[in-house]
C-alpha cells in the first residue's frame, strides 16, 4: 500500500460564471468510456422502445407452441428470423418481449418521473417561496409521506384499485412528488433571496412568474438528476409490482412480468428468466451513472475533474496552474496544524 | 455554566416534538389503512370477489357493519386497533364465507402477523450485517484511491447494487448456487444454510447505498487539515483511515444505515417470496392473493409502524451524534 493519500488533487477555485458550451460536455463525455457506454446502451434502448414495430422480429404476443422453449439462437420452425434470445413456454420471441418490454418499462418509468416531479416541483417552488404556512403544510406533508414504505403502500392500494397502467402512474405519482418537493425548495430557499430574484421581484413581476421564469430555470440541472435516478427506481418498482402480480397486466411483456413467468421454468429455460433481468439491470445502471456523471459535470466546484485534459503532463501543467492560483486568493486550504476535535 | 441546561432543553423539545409527530403519522396510517379499505372499491366485492351474490353481498355487509355510518366505523377501527384487535383473518378463520358471529369465531390477525416477525426480522438482521461489512470493505478502499481504477470499478459495483432487482438476483442465486453448484439449499427455513442466499440478495441494495457514503464521507474526511498532520508525523494510510478519520465520518454513514434498515424491512416482502421465507412479507403477499382484507391491513401496519420506528430511532440517534442538530434542536 503507497503512504500517499491522493487528497492532493487540488481543483481550481471554482468559477461559477464560467458558460460552457455545448461541445465541452460531449467532448468530455466521449473522453469518458463508462458514462459513454451507458448514453450508447440508453440511446439504443430507447430508438429500439420507440420504434419496436419495426425493430422487433416478431410479434411480442404471438405464440408458437411448436416452437417453445427454444434456447438462445436457435432457428425459427416457420423459417423466419433466428430466435437470438430464444423463446418462452408460449413460443414467444423472447428479443421481441424484450424489446417491447422497454417500451413498458421506459414509459412507466419517464411518465411516472416527468408527473410526479411536475406536481413536486411545482409545490416545493411555492414552498420555498411563500414559506410561512404553506410551507410548513407542505414540508409536513413531505416529510410524513417520506417516513412511509412507499412499496407497501403501493401495493396496498393497487390492490384495492386494481393493477394496470394508469393506476400504476398514479400511485408513482402519489408516492414520489414528495422527493422532487424537498429538494427543489431546497434550492428555491438559497435562490429567493438572491439579487436577480429580487430585481424580478422589484419589476413588479407576479410571483408565480418569478417562481417559474426565474428561481426554476436555475434549478433544473440537480433536478434532472434527480429526475433521472428516479425514472430508474419507478423501472425498478414497476418491476417489483408486475412481479407480484400488480403491476403491468399479461399477456403485455413487461420485464418484471417476463421475470415472473420464467420463475416456473428456471430449471429448463434459463434465458426465460436471465434477459430481462439483464434488461433492467443495465437500464437502470446506465441512468445511474448517466445521473453520476451529468451530476459531477454540472457542479462547479467538482467538474475540473472530467474537464480537463486527459494526458499526463497535461494534467500536471493544470495542477501547477490550479495550485498557483489558489496561493493567489491567499489558500482554500492551508495545512493548519489541528488535530481532530 | 448554562450551555448544559440549554442542550438539554433543545434535545427535550426536539424529542418531543418528533415523538409527537411520530405519533401524528402513525395515526395517519391507521387512518389511510382504514379509508383506503373502505372506500377505494366496494370492501365487501374486493373481499367475496365478484362472483359473490347480491344477497351474500348484503349479508356481509350487515354482518360487517358495513353499512354503519362511516364515522362510526372509523371510531370502531380506531379503539379496535389500539386495543390490538385488527379483526379476523378470512382466510384462517372461516371455510365458509360470512358466518352469522364473524367475531370471535375467526383467528385475530394481529398475533398471525406478529408471529412472523422474528423470521423477518432475521433475515434482516444478516443482510444488514453483510452489507456494512461489505460496504464498509468497498467504501473505504476507493476512497483511499480516488479516481483511480479500483474507485471506479467499486463504484460500478455500487451503483449495479442499486440497479439491480432484488427477486431477479434471488433467483440467479437459486439457479447458480443452489441448483448448479449444489451448495446451498433453495428455499426454505431452519439451518443457517438457509439464511444465506436471501440475505446476500437483500444486502445487494444497501451494500451499494452505504458504499457510496462511506467513499464519499471519508473523502471529505480525508481532506482535511488534520489528516495532513496526522501523515507528516509519519501514520501509515491504514492508520490514518481507521484510526483518525472513519470515526469522524460514521454520521452519514450511521444515518445512511439506518434509513437501509427500514428499506430492509419493505425489502423483504420481494426477497421472501422468492425464497419463500415465512417471514410477514411472505404473508403479506399470501393474504393478497387471497383477499385477505383485515390480514393485508395488519401486515402493512405493523411493517410500516416498524419502519415509521425505525426512522424515528435513527433521528434520534443521529441528533445525539451530530452536535450540529443537538444544539439547533432542527429538523434532521
Amino acid at each position: 500500500m503507497t503512504e500517499e493519500i491522493r487528497t492532493g488533487e487540488h481543483p481550481p477555485p471554482p468559477d461559477r460564471s464560467e458558460r460552457l458550451s455545448r461541445w465541452t460536455y460531449i467532448a468530455a463525455l466521449a473522453r469518458d468510456p463508462v458514462p459513454l457506454l451507458a448514453t450508447v446502451y440508453l440511446v439504443l434502448l430507447v430508438v429500439s422502445a420507440v420504434f419496436a414495430d419495426l425493430v422487433a422480429p416478431y410479434d411480442p404476443i404471438k405464440q408458437n407452441l411448436r416452437g417453445r422453449l427454444a434456447p438462445p439462437f436457435s432457428a425459427d420452425a416457420g423459417g423466419g428470423f433466428i430466435h437470438l434470445l430464444g423463446t418462452d413456454e408460449l413460443g414467444r420471441d423472447m428479443l421481441s418481449r424484450v424489446i417491447f418490454g422497454a417500451r413498458v418499462s421506459l414509459s412507466v418509468g419517464v411518465l411516472g418521473a416527468v408527473v410526479s416531479g411536475i406536481i413536486g416541483v411545482s409545490l416545493g417552488l411555492v414552498a420555498g417561496y411563500r414559506r410561512g404556512f404553506v410551507e410548513d403544510a407542505i414540508m409536513r406533508l413531505v416529510d410524513g409521506m417520506l417516513a412511509l414504505p412507499s412499496l407497501l403502500v403501493a401495493l396496498f392500494i393497487l390492490f384495492l384499485t386494481g393493477a394496470g397502467f394508469l393506476n400504476l402512474i398514479i400511485v408513482f405519482t402519489l408516492l414520489r412528488w414528495m422527493v422532487y418537493a424537498r429538494m427543489t425548495r431546497g434550492l428555491t430557499l438559497s435562490y429567493r433571496e438572491l439579487d436577480f430574484v429580487k430585481a424580478a421581484r422589484a419589476l413588479g413581476n407576479r410571483s408565480v412568474r418569478v417562481m417559474f421564469r426565474h428561481i426554476l430555470p436555475n434549478t433544473l440541472s440537480p433536478l434532472l438528476v434527480l429526475a433521472t435516478l428516479e425514472v430508474a427506481f419507478l423501472i425498478l418498482s414497476e418491476a417489483s409490482l408486475s412481479f407480484l402480480g400488480f403491476g403491468i397486466q399479461p399477456p403485455n411483456p413487461s420485464w418484471g412480468l417476463m421475470i415472473a413467468n420464467g420463475r416456473e421454468w428456471l430449471q429448463q429455460a434459463w434465458w426465460l428468466v436471465t434477459f430481462p433481468g439483464l434488461a433492467i439491470l443495465l437500464t437502470a445502471l446506465s441512468l445511474n451513472l448517466l445521473a453520476n456523471w451529468v451530476r459531477t459535470v454540472t457542479d462547479p466546484v467538482q467538474r475540473w475533474r472530467l474537464l480537463t485534459p486527459s494526458t499526463k503532463p497535461q494534467r500536471r501543467l493544470f495542477r501547477a496552474k490550479a495550485r498557483l492560483a489558489e496561493r493567489g486568493t491567499g489558500g482554500v486550504e492551508t495545512a493548519i496544524p489541528g488535530g481532530p476535535e | 455554566m448554562g450551555r448544559a441546561t440549554t442542550i438539554g432543553d433543545h434535545m427535550t423539545r426536539y424529542l418531543l416534538r418528533r415523538t409527537v409527530n411520530t405519533l401524528v403519522l402513525l395515526l395517519v396510517l391507521v387512518s389511510f389503512v382504514f379509508l383506503a379499505g373502505r372506500m377505494i372499491g366496494d370492501p365487501a366485492l374486493n373481499i367475496l370477489g365478484l362472483n359473490a351474490s347480491g344477497q351474500a353481498l348484503e349479508n356481509f355487509r350487515e354482518n360487517t357493519g358495513l353499512n354503519d355510518p362511516l364515522i362510526e366505523q372509523y371510531g370502531r377501527f380506531l379503539t379496535d386497533v389500539i386495543s390490538g384487535d385488527f379483526g379476523v383473518s378470512y382466510r384462517y378463520g372461516f371455510s365458509v364465507l360470512p358466518s352469522e358471529e364473524l367475531r370471535g369465531a375467526g383467528t385475530e390477525v394481529l398475533p398471525l402477523v406478529l408471529e412472523r416477525l422474528p423470521a423477518t426480522f432475521r433475515l434482516a438482521g444478516v443482510a444488514i450485517f453483510i452489507a456494512v461489512a461489505l460496504a464498509l470493505g468497498l467504501g473505504l478502499v476507493a476512497a483511499m484511491r480516488p479516481g483511480s481504477w479500483v474507485d471506479r470499478i467499486i463504484n460500478i459495483i455500487a451503483l449495479a447494487g442499486v440497479s439491480i432487482v432484488q427477486f431477479w438476483l434471488g433467483l440467479v442465486l437459486i439457479v447458480v448456487v443452489s441448483v448448479h453448484l449444489g451448495w446451498l439449499p433453495t428455499s426454505g427455513y431452519g439451518t443457517w444454510q438457509h439464511v444465506i442466499l436471501p440475505a446476500l440478495t437483500l444486502a445487494a441494495r444497501p451494500t451499494g447505498r452505504i458504499a457510496q457514503v462511506v467513499r464519499s464521507s471519508m473523502l471529505d474526511e480525508l481532506s482535511k487539515p488534520y489528516v495532513e498532520t496526522a501523515r507528516s508525523k509519519g501514520a501509515s494510510t491504514p492508520r490514518i483511515v481507521l484510526i483518525h478519520t472513519l470515526k469522524n465520518a460514521s454520521v452519514p454513514i450511521v444515518t445512511m444505515i439506518g434509513d437501509e434498515l427500514g428499506a430492509l424491512l419493505t425489502g423483504a416482502v420481494l426477497v421472501e417470496t422468492v425464497f419463500a421465507w415465512p417471514g410477514v412479507g411472505l404473508l403479506l403477499v399470501d393474504s393478497l392473493v387471497r383477499r385477505d382484507l383485515p390480514l393485508i391491513q395488519a401486515a402493512i401496519f405493523v411493517v410500516a409502524t416498524l419502519v415509521i420506528l425505525v426512522n424515528f430511532a435513527v433521528d434520534v440517534a443521529y441528533s445525539f451524534l451530530d452536535p450540529k442538530i443537538r444544539l439547533a434542536g432542527g429538523r434532521a
